[in-house]
């Protein structure tokens, strides 16, 4: 009697695994074709002779005797994304570094020091973090205008520092954390000044966690576009080039420029994080600390 | 070092003696040392974020244009309400707040979803599974601006492939322009086509944060009182409900939350997909067309403080339900 409704249970139950078996395929192929596919059609566009991809948007597969990598340099020279991304470099390496030094040494106050204030700076770099970026803009573009600082790089660099320094810090936190405090100690005690402690024994410590946050401040100055808009906009010799492709989308720009533009921008943010990924891994505080 | 009791130095001096700087402390030294290292990141934060945001209240309230900001001294400001009233009484602010959060909420709902769902198939092991993890975050960390490029081209009704795939395999009778439709009927229902583009673009560059999250927080889920109740005969979809699903709550509660405050402020990515047409205006697009085409500052701010009072109440409900359920 009671061996049926087992057998049912586990008919029952065997069927639910098997349409689990099937939903959890199919998730699997959705997000692959989802995540990777739109990347992937960007490239394959961008190899394409525009003609080709109006006339046939169906063929996928740019045939080998039409592959062109003209698009890129059209968008490089003749569109000007070369040049903006010049200045996109020069932004987003200045945020990077000045981000950095400035993230360093409150991470390390905010971590090792006690001192007046401590909680007030904590909750103000919070409150920075979700003020919205946009409300923020109005009375940016205003001051900087009234100083003469808008269509500058300086200026969006001091903006970027300030939007990216909470979350750096945020992020060093939790690496310089993991630095064991004895070690900074025994230099103190063999005399070692604050500065120093931190050029020379912090930062070497932690440093797979500061190159990772100063790629990752790097990827957001790189990928950055509304304060862009706003200060540079007028000024095409200082577009940085997310600037530049979004403005071309305005003309009639070929979708496959337009491609090549956005793929050459994508390279150098996926490559390091990936490599970013890879420094995570290593950590060098193992075996710092004897006994 | 010292011996207790009074220091000799710190008596008042009664005859002249060479002073001498007292050494500091060394509590002393680390608060000044604290606050000398923190001081140049405070610097920038208070002139770049703090005093910006003390600006938008001032310009909020003064009856200025874009063409007055050479003439603009401190001395001579003119107070008036009048911005705040005619933000508050024009119907397109309310629209565009209507739409802020529908889309906010949609897409915050959808990416901690999705998210979920993939983290819970990739969940066992299987070969090509880090692979399949590193290609879920691609479109985190691409660059909003090739993404919303890309979309473009994906839906544009010349020769976009979502189109061409319509029209060639499914039968529809002509190409949709997606990002520009404010709603379009299929069978009885009225849809929003251009505001789900951009949800489903919302949600599609935002999920893999939630999969991160959501994963992390799986990978530390005990397997143990999995496996009792899976030896008990509990199927998979009540070991989800009533095993995981408590416990993943947690962080799924703070990803919708905080989903939602970014997806509200959003305005990259609905500027560079729609710039506000077919009726995707959200409140960070109506800033920005009253700054930079009505070029007017005191409205402009007004609509970015009343946005970040609405922000603000989001965030206090939070706040109080933490509490609420932590007592």
């Amino acid at each position: 009697m009671s061996a049926r409704p087992q057998a049912r249970r586990r008919t029952r139950r065997s069927g639910e695994d098997r349409v689990l078996g099937v939903l959890r395929l199919v998730v699997i192929a959705g997000a692959v074709v989802a995540t990777a596919g739109p990347l992937l059609y960007g490239v394959l566009l961008s190899l394409r002779p525009f003609q080709s991809v109006v006339s046939e948007p169906l063929r996928l597969l740019p045939s080998p005797d039409e592959i062109t990598f003209d698009a890129y340099p059209t968008a490089m020279a003749e569109y000007g994304l070369g040049g903006n991304m010049g200045n996109s470099l020069q932004v987003a390496l200045a945020t990077a570094a000045l981000a950095i030094v400035l993230s360093v040494l409150g991470a390390y106050a905010a971590v090792r020091l006690r001192f007046l204030g401590r909680g007030t700076v904590n909750v103000v770099f919070l409150g920075v973090y979700l003020l919205p970026g946009i409300v923020l803009a109005v009375p940016l573009f205003v001051l900087l205008s009234r100083v003469g600082l808008t269509g500058s790089l300086v200026g969006l660099v001091f903006v970027y520092v300030a939007q990216t320094v909470p979350v750096a810090l945020y992020m060093l936190r939790t690496y310089l954390v993991a630095v064991p405090s004895s070690v900074e100690e025994a230099a103190m005690i063999d005399g070692c000044g604050r500065l120093g402690l931190i050029r020379r024994v912090v930062l070497p410590l932690a440093l797979p966690g500061v190159a990772a946050t100063a790629l990752y401040v790097f990827m957001i100055a790189w990928n950055e576009y509304l304060f862009a808009l706003l200060f540079l906009v007028a000024d095409r010799d200082r577009w940085t080039v997310s600037l530049g492709i979004a403005q071309l989308t305005e003309f009639s720009v070929p979708t496959t420029v337009l491609m090549a533009g956005s793929i050459a921008i994508t390279v150098p943010v996926v490559a390091g994080f990936f490599l970013a990924q890879r420094l995570l891994v290593t950590g060098l505080t193992s075996g710092a600390e004897k006994g | 070092m010292r011996p207790p009791g009074p220091d000799p130095r710190d008596a008042p001096a009664g005859a002249p003696r060479p002073r001498r700087r007292r050494p500091l402390t060394l509590s002393r030294r680390e608060d000044l040392q604290g606050r000398l290292l923190v001081a140049p990141t405070v610097l920038v934060v208070l002139g770049f974020a703090v005093l910006p945001f003390l600006a938008v209240v001032l310009f909020a309230f003064l009856d200025v244009r874009l063409v007055d900001i050479p003439r603009l001294y401190l001395d001579e400001l003119e107070f008036t309400g009048q911005n705040l009233a005619t933000v508050w009484g024009s119907p397109r602010f309310w629209s565009a707040a209507g739409t802020t959060v529908v889309y906010a909420g949609a897409s915050s709902a959808g990416a901690v979803l999705v998210g979920l769902a993939v983290a819970l198939a990739l969940r066992r092991p299987f070969r090509g599974r880090g692979l399949v993890r590193a290609l879920v975050l691609v479109p985190y960390v691409l660059p909003v601006v090739a993404a919303t490029t890309i979309w473009k081209t994906l839906l544009n009704p010349g020769y976009g492939l979502v189109n061409a795939v319509g029209v060639e395999w499914l039968g529809w009778a002509e190409p949709i322009a997606f990002l520009t439709t404010t709603s379009r009927e299929f069978g009885p229902l009225e849809v929003p086509v251009a505001l789900l583009c951009v949800i489903a673009f919302e949600v599609w560059k935002t999920f893999p944060l939630a999969f991160l999250f959501i994963t992390a927080r799986l990978q530390v889920v005990p397997g143990d009182i999995e496996e009792a109740a899976q030896i008990d005969g509990a199927g998979k979809t009540r070991v989800f409900r009533h095993l995981l699903l408590p416990q993943l709550a947690g962080v799924m509660a703070l990803l919708a939350v905080l989903r939602f405050l970014w997806s509200f402020q959003n305005f990259n990515d609905i500027y560079l997909l729609t710039g506000g047409a077919g009726g995707t205006e959200v409140l960070a697009v109506r800033v920005y067309s009253e700054l930079v085409v009505r070029a007017n500052i005191g409205t402009a701010s007004a609509t970015g403080l009343l946005m970040t009072a609405m922000l603000l109440v989001v965030v206090a409900v939070y706040a109080r339900m933490i509490k609420r359920e932590q007592a």
